[in-house]
């Protein structure tokens, strides 16, 4: 009989070349289908292919899956495969006492453990099986015999052992392999031998599990509670693409994408170019400024103008955003951020592109901020983003970022019939009492303008960059006025109705309040759980909307006697609210590429709402 | 949609533009804006070409859209009576594109300058001729900075001394037409602002060509680089020097039409008295050569320092399935699509958000 566990978690580490990425997607996606909740962190290099066998070469990608809610990607790890000695040497720490740890032994070669730093073999020095339950296999031979039938060289067994390692973890945790064999029948339909080989390599782990004494025990992990429907697996930059494409049948207007590669926002465009059936239109540019220009050119022409992009490449852009903040033209940026300044680390996470998203145009430059919570938030959040810049006329910029954009969770597929209709509203009318059409002469209430496209006969006007007077649009130098459109482009986005951000605390006492923004909601709510669990009172604020913020957050904010906000920056959302709430709100932060370290944020948490309990 | 049309090849560049209904004027292209150019301004005369050749077009007003970047040319969408879009520095093209590719039914002209084309702009206007996306790029060449008073641009002489530049600038020019040429340019043409007629008609060429037309008007610059052009049209310009019309089959000569183009054994083009070579020797012109060798050693003939020669007149025209024809070619032809009502799109949308890989909690 399975031993029952409520959560695990499973992190498949080796070379770029060792397809670990494709690894724990699978496992990932078994455990979904077994009704898991799940949640996956990918980590990998920016280097295609890193010396062979070295420390910056070392890809992994985690899977943390449980009976019941989860929101982070874990952080002890029940579980470590480590392909080979330098991904045992990146990993090891992160493996809890205890906790498994599956090797390949033949790869332990004199090389391979000079380029990972060790003078002498940890598998010979008796320090692994003192703390963790190691299992060393010579994967090159076990899967070499697990495929012998198909006549394989040895590059194809070696490329092979990834799926043994599968079938053997799947084995532990109980898991139905289904998915993941239909998968490679797919994957490899037009390769019949690699495809029996990765079949027969899946199979052999599997039995190996099954066969051998290796494993004192095996686990299950039962499914969570879920509300009936249909589920997918889904990671941000899929939802992300599918909330575009969703505002744009909602809208009605054809989708037009003009990107330029960048990690780690190249998948938008990928995915996208592959909805040509939806009247996609994916344009990729000769850089980032003809991206976002194309993008504008687009929606001037009253298509939903798209780019997408990562931090070096907001900067590009930042001046035809100003366009579009200036022509009120709708515009969606969709920045994948990255750890930066400058080239930074491209395949890692940072928040740091806040306060660039903000601020980073010349002028007074408002623009709508939204940020996702989560993988599957991306979709709601990318509509919604359409949304505002298609009905309101204005650029908006959502702030996703590495994390977001490669993680992966369980979501429960919406109805596309459901989906609430965007209505551009084109003008198609003269708009003053003399007949003629002024640009911006604004709705009374929004003060949105209205948007005339080309093609639309009486309505042919020009707009540009140049200060427009108020109402006609025509050119004005005109001080009074200039102080007046400022103000007006400013209240314009003001005036955008956001939902109320929630103070969310059960025990009714907090004193500490912990906000956060963006994609640190799964950090700070599992620190959160953990510090409640202690029977610790705190309150958690999360914050989607960065511009315009919701109405009641400084009343919110207010409540606490401090606020912390973790941010993967140096304080920069700390910094707007001290500014507009006048609150006690310290900033904690970490900028290590990854999520914020559950353990770490709530012995801070534990911390802090010790010191206020004793002010 | 014929196969023509999706091609978009032998329909001319303004082949899915509709036409207006009623015929249109002069006066229907002019804005009620104030022209604030300088007094004697080139640019004059090339926005009056315009506004009286796009009613002899035929197409709709409202489907007509001028899209220009910074600088004194940039001002020109404000002056034509449709739309426009006045945009950033350079960038007029990234924009024109985004338009062009979504709206067939749009006749586009993107008026930049030397500045904003050739330096800030440089990288697009290369990617946007090797595209051939359907537009009209008209280059207004001074030679200068003038909206930021008088700076060198990249296609001032070597030596000449500006603000920036009091001991002479150092950079070698540019030649927007070997420019365009190398850039793989379907359409390169060049004229100059003081000869209406011959403007007029490349320009109407250029608005006919599908894909990108690059139109490089030499534009006199009265405030800080008056007479850059006028050496070219001197009456007193010695024989063999002055503008050099090229016309379609007819021999390359020079005004006074004593000197002609011969082509050197090594390939170059020579300024030969036709008297001495015979006028049998003397290239025929032929824009539609499929090999942009010849164009571009026409383009070469181009002095580079104070301007005393010149070719103007269609360089290049050949036809090539403009971009924006091609990626509606892939939607039009996409499998599975495309959905033409929003209930079908709603169907297909439904299948993707569900994936390859649903299960169903029951």
């Amino acid at each position: 009989m399975p031993e029952q566990v409520s959560r695990v978690v499973v992190r498949f580490a080796g070379d770029s070349g060792d397809g670990m990425q494709l690894t724990g997607g699978r496992f990932g996606a078994e455990s979904a289908r077994q009704g898991n909740d799940i949640v996956t962190l990918p980590d990998f290099p920016a280097e295609i292919r890193a010396p062979q066998g070295s420390i910056g070469g070392v890809s992994s990608f985690q899977v943390h899956f449980a009976d019941r809610d989860i929101v982070t990607p874990g952080e002890d790890l029940d579980v470590l495969v480590a392909m080979n000695p330098a991904a045992l040497k990146v990993h090891l720490p992160s493996l809890r006492r205890g906790g498994v740890l599956i090797t390949d032994s033949s790869e332990y070669t004199k090389r391979n453990l000079n380029h990972a730093g060790y003078a002498v073999s940890p598998l010979d020095d008796g320090s692994l099986e003192a703390s963790y339950q190691l299992v060393r296999l010579d994967l090159n031979s076990v899967t070499g015999d697990a495929v012998a039938p198909f006549g394989l060289g040895r590059k194809a067994v070696s490329r092979a052992r990834n799926m043994f390692a599968l079938g053997l973890v799947s084995w532990l945790y109980s898991r139905d392999m289904t998915p993941t064999r239909e998968w490679l029948q797919q994957k490899f339909a037009a390769q019949p031998e690699v495809r029996d080989a990765n079949l027969a390599a899946l199979e052999g782990g599997w039995n190996y599990g099954e066969n051998t004494e290796t494993f004192a025990v095996r686990y299950e992990v039962a499914s969570i509670f879920q509300a009936p429907g249909r589920y997918r697996q889904i990671s941000g930059s899929q939802a992300t693409a599918l909330g575009l494409l969703a505002a744009s049948v909602a809208s009605g207007l054809q989708l037009f994408l003009g990107a330029y590669p960048i990690t780690p926002a190249s998948d938008l465009l990928h995915e996208l170019s592959k909805r040509k059936a939806f009247g996609v239109q994916t344009f990729q540019a000769e850089d980032e400024i003809a991206a976002v220009g194309a993008a504008l050119g687009a929606s001037f022409g009253g298509a939903l103008g798209v780019t997408t992009t990562s931090g070096p490449g907001l900067a590009l852009k930042q001046e035809m955003i100003n366009l579009a903040v200036m022509t009120e033209l709708p515009l969606v940026i969709i920045d994948v951020q990255r750890a930066g300044p400058s080239t930074g680390m491209p395949t890692k996470t940072e928040q740091a592109d806040l306060l660039q998203a903000m601020w980073g145009r010349n002028g007074e430059s408002p623009v709508p901020v939204i940020a996702p919570s989560s993988p599957a938030d991306c979709f709601s959040a990318a509509f919604e983003a359409c949304r505002i810049a298609l009905t309101h006329r204005t650029p908006v910029i959502m702030l996703s970022d590495a994390y977001l954009a490669n993680g992966s969770e369980p979501w429960l597929v919406p109805d596309a019939g459901s989906l609430p209709t965007i209505d551009p509203g084109f003008a198609t009318e003269a708009n003053t009492e003399q007949g003629t059409f002024a640009p911006y002469h604004r709705d009374p209430l929004t003060l949105d303008r209205p948007w005339a496209i080309p093609g639309t006969p009486g309505l042919e006007h020009r707009i540009g960059g140049l200060e427009k007077s108020n109402g006609l649009g025509t050119i004005s130098y005109d001080g009074d006025n200039h102080d007046t459109m400022v103000k007006l482009r400013a209240e314009h986005i003001a005036r955008i109705a956001v939902p109320d951000a929630t103070w969310d605390d059960p025990s009714g006492v907090a004193k500490l309040a912990v906000l956060g923004w963006g994609s640190t909601w799964g950090a700070i709510t599992a620190a959160v759980r953990r510090v409640r669990e202690l029977g610790v009172p705190i309150a958690q604020i999360h914050v989607r909307n960065l511009n315009p913020l919701p109405a009641n957050l400084g009343q919110l904010l207010h409540r606490a006697d401090r606020v912390i906000v973790p941010e993967v920056n140096l304080g920069q959302f700390a910094m707007i609210v001290r500014a507009k709430y006048l609150v006690d709100a310290r900033s904690w932060s970490r900028m290590r590429g990854l999520p914020l370290g559950v353990s770490e944020l709530t012995e801070y948490l534990l911390s802090q709402v010790e010191e206020v309990q004793h002010v | 949609m014929s196969e023509a049309s999706v091609h978009g090849l032998g329909i001319g560049g303004l082949g899915q533009v509709p036409l207006s209904i009623n015929p249109l004027k002069r006066k229907d292209f002019t804005s009620d804006q104030e022209v604030r150019w300088c007094p004697g301004c080139g640019d004059y005369a090339i926005l009056s070409a315009v506004q009286a050749l796009l009613p002899e077009l035929g197409i709709a007003r409202e489907n007509t859209v001028v899209v220009s970047g910074i600088g004194c040319s940039a001002r020109f969408p404000y002056y034509v009576n449709s739309y426009g879009m006045h945009s950033i520095h350079g960038r007029a093209l990234t924009i024109a594109t985004g338009l062009a590719v979504t709206r067939p039914d749009l006749a586009i002209m993107v008026a930049t300058g030397d500045g904003d084309a050739l330096s800030i702009g440089g990288n697009h206007l290369i990617h946007a001729l090797r595209r051939n996306v359907n537009l009209t790029v008209v280059l207004f060449n001074n030679r200068i900075y003038g909206l930021t008073k008088g700076q060198f641009s990249p296609t001032s002489e070597i030596g000449k001394v500006t603000k920036s530049s009091p001991a002479g600038s150092l950079d070698t020019p540019v030649n927007a037409v070997s420019l365009a040429l190398g850039s793989e340019a379907t359409f390169v043409a060049r004229s100059i602002d003081s000869d209406r007629a011959h403007l007029t008609s490349v320009l109407r060429a250029a608005f006919e060509h599908r894909g990108s037309s690059l139109v490089e008007v030499y534009q006199n610059c009265p405030i800080f680089n008056d007479g850059a052009w006028d050496q070219l049209t001197s009456p007193d310009a010695p024989d063999g020097e002055g503008v050099i019309k090229l016309e379609a089959g007819e021999p390359v000569l020079t005004p006074g039409g004593s000197y002609g183009l011969v082509q050197a054994p090594d390939g170059h083009l020579q300024v030969k008295a036709v008297d001495e070579v015979g006028l049998e020797n003397v290239i025929v012109h032929d824009p539609g050569a499929d090999d942009p060798t010849r164009a571009f050693a026409l383009s070469r003939i181009t002095d580079s320092g104070v301007m005393r020669r010149s070719p103007i007149g269609i360089f290049r025209s050949v036809e090539r399935p403009s971009f924006d024809d091609l990626a509606r070619q892939q939607i039009a032809t996409a499998e599975g699509g495309p959905a033409d009502s929003r209930d079908d799109k709603q169907t297909q949308l439904q299948q993707l958000l569900a994936g390859d890989d649903p299960w169903t909690v029951s």
